[in-house]
């Protein structure tokens, strides 16, 4: 569906953990988005000097009250402000923004992988391929506790769910690849789903085209638009002509096929990329 | 609130700025590109550009870095492409050119000869020139003046060139356009700026400088745009540079400039320049002007006592 921008009236703002979980009344953007699109939302207020909007995956959209969620982390300025934001003040959001995640041709099995507030896309999935008639397993993991989003509910939209904590406060000590040996390896497993940080995603790459599994990721780059026209959040990808582009994540992502994105090669520029030929001085 | 640029008359004055609305087409959902005064492309080389590594962006106190190294798909997608989706709904198009040489700037305008829609070519000479290695040629008048006499001498369209605001006396480069047959000039591109990261005690960008644009350096573009247009009365100028609001834009008219582009804007609200048009629109009606033209330069004069 074509992204809006709206003017969201906040409906409510908790802290779940380590993060905050706001609510937002956007009906133009909750009708028809799709598990693993984002919206691009405006921080500092009318006169604010961080011009750049911030991206968050929706963690929840529904049509029925018209209402989203996401999760934000604060990590700077931008974020800093957007946590401190009150029940009806206003968000100026984009979206929903990005393409989502597909569910697979046929049911079978889908592992879900998540790290920290990666996670947030991932329940919404879950549900939508369990109604499609997939079996859903979740791995879920962050470095402690409090940064682990949406446990008991993964436990409800999914059919089992691992934890993992660098730390072991929760669940098994370790990451959530290390899991995933055992998991993806079981029978009738057909499909892989990931969100979270690069590196995470990465190995998780790494492991389902060891295990020949199909897998979509949805990939956490810095975006100043989250709209196409800035292209500050590229990355190599491979193509269907099997030729390397530097392509948007916010418009032809941010979910990829994993196997099509040069994870080795993220932040350079590989020689082979059309144009790098054209890079005369750089 | 129509106004011209040279030869050209727009309906409005306010136009995207390059490299902040692609080629127009994802600016659709947010706004219609044929009630701009015209949509300004993201600079088109002659081959395929991949553009840099990432990180390509920093955000700065009301502004951004920017390096991406003019990542485009060349002259031959985009006139497949691009430039006929802006012609099949009525808008008109600048087109920004650029080249790492005086051949490459003249070889993309001849290719854009009679492309539809095609209203005037912004010369993009804020790149660097690989026979001078690497100085852009926008800080040197003489080569400057090279790429647009080369530009005008194949093209049909009305030329303007984009300068940079990084050099000593902007009025010397901007009479070295002029003289070589530049209709108008464009002020400004972006100033060159640094970021360091002090976690990992490098540079933000792979880069290392980056075009510093937004509103932090509205002040600098409209002192440009002043000295400009004090030299240089008769030479039409589309100013640029932090316009957020309609006031902002109304500065640079006062200033000396006949239309105006918004362009870091479009970032933080996609639909800023349709935006920025209403309230340029009443802010001129608030101040009695009954036509854009009556404020262009205005500041310049005398006040009435």
């Amino acid at each position: 569906m074509t992204a809006a921008q709206v003017s969201a009236p906040v409906v409510s703002t908790e802290p779940v953990g380590a993060y905050q979980l706001i609510t937002l009344d956007a009906p133009a953007i909750a009708s028809g988005a799709e598990p693993g699109q984002f919206v691009a939302v405006a921080v500092g207020g009318p006169e604010t000097a961080m011009l750049l909007r911030r991206c968050f995956a929706l963690y929840t959209a529904d049509s029925a009250t018209g209402r989203i969620q996401i999760v934000v982390a604060e990590h700077g300025p931008g974020t800093g402000w957007l946590v401190q934001v009150r029940p009806g003040s206003e968000l100026d959001l984009v979206g929903p923004l990005g393409r989502p995640f597909t569910l697979p041709d046929t049911p079978g099995a889908a592992v879900l992988v998540a790290g920290g507030y990666g996670s947030a896309p991932m329940f919404d999935l879950a549900r939508r391929l369990r109604a499609a008639g997939s079996a859903v397993q979740m791995v879920v993991g962050a470095g402690s506790a409090e940064r682990l989003f949406g446990v008991d509910e993964a436990r409800v939209v999914a059919d089992s769910v691992v934890v993992t904590t660098d730390d072991g406060s929760v669940g098994v000590r370790g990451l959530v690849t290390d899991m995933l040996p055992g998991l993806l390896g079981s029978p009738g497993v057909s499909t892989v789903y990931a969100c979270g940080p690069m590196a995470m995603l990465r190995a998780v790459a790494g492991l389902a085209t060891s295990y020949d599994l199909p897998c979509q990721v949805a990939v956490e780059e810095s975006m100043a638009c989250g709209i196409g026209v800035c292209m500050t959040c590229v990355l190599p990808v491979v193509g269907a002509d099997g030729r390397t582009r530097m392509v948007r994540s916010c418009v032809e992502g941010p979910v990829f096929e994993a196997d099509r994105v040069r994870w080795k090669d993220v932040g350079t520029l590989p020689g082979d990329v059309v144009g790098a030929d054209a890079m005369d001085l750089r | 609130m129509a106004t011209s640029l040279a030869a050209v008359t727009l309906g409005n004055p306010v136009l995207t700025a390059s490299g902040c609305a692609a080629a127009g087409r994802e600016l659709a959902p947010f706004l219609d590109p044929a009630h701009l005064g015209a949509v300004v492309t993201k600079s088109v080389m002659l081959r395929p550009r991949s553009g840099r590594a990432t990180p390509r962006m920093a955000e700065t106190p009301s502004g951004m870095l920017n390096s991406i190294g003019l990542q485009g798909p060349g002259i031959d997608a985009f006139l497949a492409h691009d430039l006929p989706w802006l012609a099949e709904r009525g808008a008109r198009a600048v087109v920004s050119i650029a080249g790492g040489s005086v051949g490459e700037f003249a070889e993309v305008a001849q290719r854009l000869v009679g492309a539809p829609g095609l209203a005037l070519l912004e010369v993009n000479i804020s790149c660097p020139n690989v026979a001078s290695r690497g100085q852009v040629f926008a800080c040197d008048p003489m080569a400057a003046a090279d790429v647009v006499r080369a530009v005008k001498a194949v093209t049909t369209v009305p030329v303007f060139a984009k300068l940079s605001p990084d050099v000593t006396d902007i009025v010397a480069i901007a009479r070295s356009c002029v003289d070589a047959g530049a209709d108008g000039l464009s002020l400004i591109n972006t100033l060159l700026g640094t970021v360091i990261d002090t976690d990992t005690l490098r540079p933000v960008l792979t880069g290392i400088t980056g075009g510093l644009s937004g509103p932090a350096i509205r002040p600098v573009a409209v002192r440009c745009v002043w000295q400009v247009h004090a030299a240089l009365p008769g030479v039409p100028i589309l100013g640029m540079g932090g316009i957020l609001t309609g006031l902002d834009a109304l500065q640079f008219v006062l200033a000396g400039a006949s239309a105006v582009s918004v362009g870091t804007a479009v970032f933080h609200d996609p639909s800023a320049p349709t935006r920025v048009l209403a309230e340029l629109r009443a802010a001129l009606a608030a101040r009695g002007f009954p036509q854009l033209t009556d404020a262009i330069g205005l500041a310049h004069r005398e006040p009435h006592r």
